[in-house]
């Protein structure tokens, strides 16, 4: 069992997400420390990119304040490696800034040796190499559907990341059984159409995908727009294995204001929720689990 | 787990890569979207299901005014010594090639039952020319269009919802084309289930660059057969300037297979000229140089064949301008519609394989066209087609100066003796871009203003 696995394993996950370099460094470390101090079981760390389509205003805006502060993915790494917290870091990012990696090296050697570009893994391998040297424990590339998703799965596989897929409202069966055969860690439910952004209600598409991925093995995570801890509750007692709470930790971030208490205290209540969506769950379904 | 090959070809679809470019890089919420669209493009544009490329050409007649003229430039061709052909897509109904495409895609929409049409647009012609086709098909439609690009062509956004078109504006970054993209793509993501989103050019996820490239080629059709009539032969080159690349691999296309490709190698120079090819140049937009300024992330010219690398954009694998660490830089052009930091991932491709020339040309040169073609000819051309007219001068300009080294004889030799440019748009949208900025540049051929004073 992946550490991303494991960390499911006793009761239902909480997997916040904030940026990384959201506004700086040292403050994306002390939001980690607080959001673990509140219950967090992973944490979803955003690499920055230019072009963010998947994600809403509020992730938007969040990923250009840590790109005007300087955020790069080498950054990003040293960032991952010296957070002293003991839950899985898993990386949310978009597949250019993986292909790139390292690009400008890679381009010049492979030009001085064949005069070709490089091959399209090169970039691939580096980042996951160094991911996994700065402790990363899994990717989540919301533009990177499976169909394209080759040499990042084997280079994952190769050195021992989990790559994460996300199951969307409008999946079909045929997809959904080839995107769980790819998925390792998690598979990650988004609970509605569209972008990623805080909302007041839990979709009725989210009970419809947790139904459809019942018979999964993997842990199932429900994230886009959860926001409160009685969405955790009502998620969790309709079978998910753990939330994804985003944009509401990032208005927490946006604001300025004790960020890092009311961190802690968004991510104990989101928790408690989780938890006692756990106690709904009729009894035979929650032994089988 | 490792044999992921088989995946490629999803429900038999056709390849969705040129080379190493293209293939669908989107979100899962929108990749079932995408397979609706293939099987769709394969039913009714590739094999004419129900009749749809007769209805598609019917309406590109009597709506468009297709065909439109290939004109023998008298005075260019006197100038540079060698027959000029003018492909004149600013003829077509709202004044450039984009109808081509929007009429193609706002009935296909319909074909496949869809209630509701999204587009992004840059300068606006795009967001023009799907406004139109929407209102005479009958269908809801709504434009994205960054608030610098709404501030600067308010008669583009003016024309929109005089077609009762939804203009949304868009507030992120610089908000300019890429920004709408961007946003498009959230919208078509948020409700794909009942809206179809027109893409403008051959960009996006596969099966667009194809799709697109395909309602773009009647342009090639109709100039292959035109100039065979006018000149008795097929053309030296073909030249197109290129931003996305929609009127480019529109000119290009029935061209594509005139010529073997040539060496990979572009550094080795051209061989000798086989009579039978036709040479397809992409003029891009040099801008102001082709340089780039990491720390501000922003490259002052759109000449992504050129100057490029490779990398993953807007659902394509495709050459972008972008920084070493992969974030994707701002471009710049004085036209618009050239001014993107990627470029269609069919032509990236054929730039790849040696077919297709990349070539470029600056701010300034692209206003001196504008006004030679408004002068000799008497069709003003959008900015974006000047900077394919003035590929022409530049060319003539490096033949005549013999100084400068063989390597550029070349390429003005390659030009050939029978060009045809492609005049992608007519330039009445550009007028106050062009009085402002050839004032701000001291460009010598334009019109004294001092009537105004």
């Amino acid at each position: 069992m992946s550490e991303l696995e494991a960390a499911f394993a006793d009761e239902p996950a909480l997997i916040p997400y904030v940026v990384a370099g959201d506004p700086g460094i040292e403050e994306t470390k002390e939001y980690v420390r607080a959001l673990v101090r509140g219950g967090a079981d992973v944490i979803e760390l955003g690499l920055p990119f230019s072009e963010p389509i998947a994600d809403g205003p509020t992730i938007q805006n969040a990923i250009q304040r840590a790109l005007s502060g300087g955020m790069t993915p080498d950054d990003y790494l040293e960032l991952v490696s010296g957070l002293d917290v003991d839950v899985p870091v898993v990386c949310m990012t978009y597949y250019n800034l993986i292909y790139q990696y390292g690009g400008r090296e890679a381009q010049r050697a492979s030009e001085r040796s064949s005069g070709g570009t490089p091959r399209d893994e090169e970039g691939v391998e580096a980042f996951v190499s160094a991911a996994a040297d700065a402790g990363v424990s899994g990717l989540i590339v919301p533009d990177l559907p499976v169909e394209e998703s080759g040499p990042l799965r084997l280079a994952c596989d190769e050195y021992g990341l989990d790559l994460v897929f996300i199951i969307a409202p409008t999946t079909t069966d045929r997809r959904k059984r080839r995107i769980t055969e790819q998925a390792s860690g998690f598979v990650y439910v988004q609970a509605r159409m569209g972008t990623t952004g805080a909302q007041a209600d839990v979709s009725g598409d989210t009970h419809d995908s947790l139904a459809r991925l019942a018979e999964s093995d993997l842990p199932k995570a429900v994230g886009f727009g959860v926001s409160a801890g009685e969405h955790a509750r009502e998620i969790v007692s309709a079978g998910a294995d753990g939330v994804v709470v985003g944009s509401a930790l990032v208005d927490i971030v946006a604001s300025g204001e004790n960020v890092a208490e009311r961190l802690e205290s968004k991510a104990a209540e989101l928790k408690s929720g989780a938890r006692e969506g756990e106690q709904e769950i009729p009894e035979p379904e929650r032994t089988s689990n | 787990m490792s044999d992921t090959n088989d995946m490629n070809g999803a429900s038999g679809m056709n390849e969705t890569k040129f080379g190493e470019y293209g293939g669908q890089y989107v979100p899962e919420v929108l990749m079932p979207a995408i397979e609706e669209l293939q099987s769709a493009y394969e039913r009714y544009v590739l094999e004419n299901e129900d009749g749809f490329m007769d209805e598609f050409r019917r309406h590109l007649r009597d709506f468009g005014g297709r065909p439109t003229p290939l004109q023998r430039a008298d005075a260019l061709s006197e100038r540079y010594d060698r027959e000029v052909y003018l492909k004149r897509e600013d003829l077509l109904h709202g004044g450039a090639h984009k109808l081509n495409n929007a009429l193609g895609q706002v009935l296909l929409a319909k074909y496949m039952g869809k209630e509701r049409i999204v587009a992004e647009t840059g300068a606006g012609q795009h967001g023009t020319a799907t406004a139109m086709a929407a209102s005479y098909l009958d269908i809801d439609c709504e434009v994205f269009m960054g608030r610098t690009d709404i501030n600067r062509q308010r008669p583009n956004v003016f024309r929109m919802r005089t077609h009762d078109a939804e203009v949304n504006p868009v507030d992120v970054g610089s908000g300019t084309l890429k920004e709408a993209i961007n946003e498009t793509m959230r919208d078509w993501a948020t409700n794909v289930e009942d809206t179809h989103y027109v893409i403008g050019s051959v960009v996006g996820p596969h099966p667009f660059p194809k799709m697109v490239r395909d309602f773009q080629s009647v342009i090639s059709e109709e100039a292959r057969e035109q100039i065979r009539k006018k000149a008795g032969r097929l053309p030296d080159s073909v030249v197109a300037c290129a931003g996305g690349g929609s009127n480019t691999m529109g000119a290009f296309h029935n061209f594509v297979d005139d010529a073997e490709p040539r060496s990979a190698n572009r550094s080795s120079g051209h061989g000798p000229r086989d009579d039978e090819s036709v040479s397809l140049f992409a003029v891009e937009a040099g801008g102001s140089g082709l340089t780039i300024d990491e720390d501000e992330g922003v490259a002052p010219h759109s000449a992504s064949l050129s100057s490029g690398q490779d990398g993953v954009l807007h659902g394509a694998r495709t050459k972008l301008l972008q920084s070493g660490d992969g974030q994707i830089l701002e471009s710049h052009s004085v036209s618009a519609g050239l001014d993107y930091s990627g470029v269609g991932p069919e032509l990236a491709h054929l730039v790849e394989t040696g077919r297709v020339t990349p070539v470029n040309v600056g701010d300034d040169a692209a206003l001196e066209a504008f006004h030679r073609l408004s002068k000799l000819e008497g069709i003003i051309p959008a900015l974006e087609s000047s900077h394919a007219v003035a590929y022409l001068e530049r060319a003539a300009q490096r033949a005549a100066d013999g100084s400068s080294g063989h390597d550029q004889r070349d390429e003005a030799d390659e030009l050939g003796d029978l060009v045809i440019v492609n005049v992608s748009g007519r330039g009445d949208k550009d007028l106050d871009t062009v009085i402002e900025e050839s004032a701000k540049r001291g460009i010598d051929a334009a019109p004294s203003m001092e009537v105004f004073e």
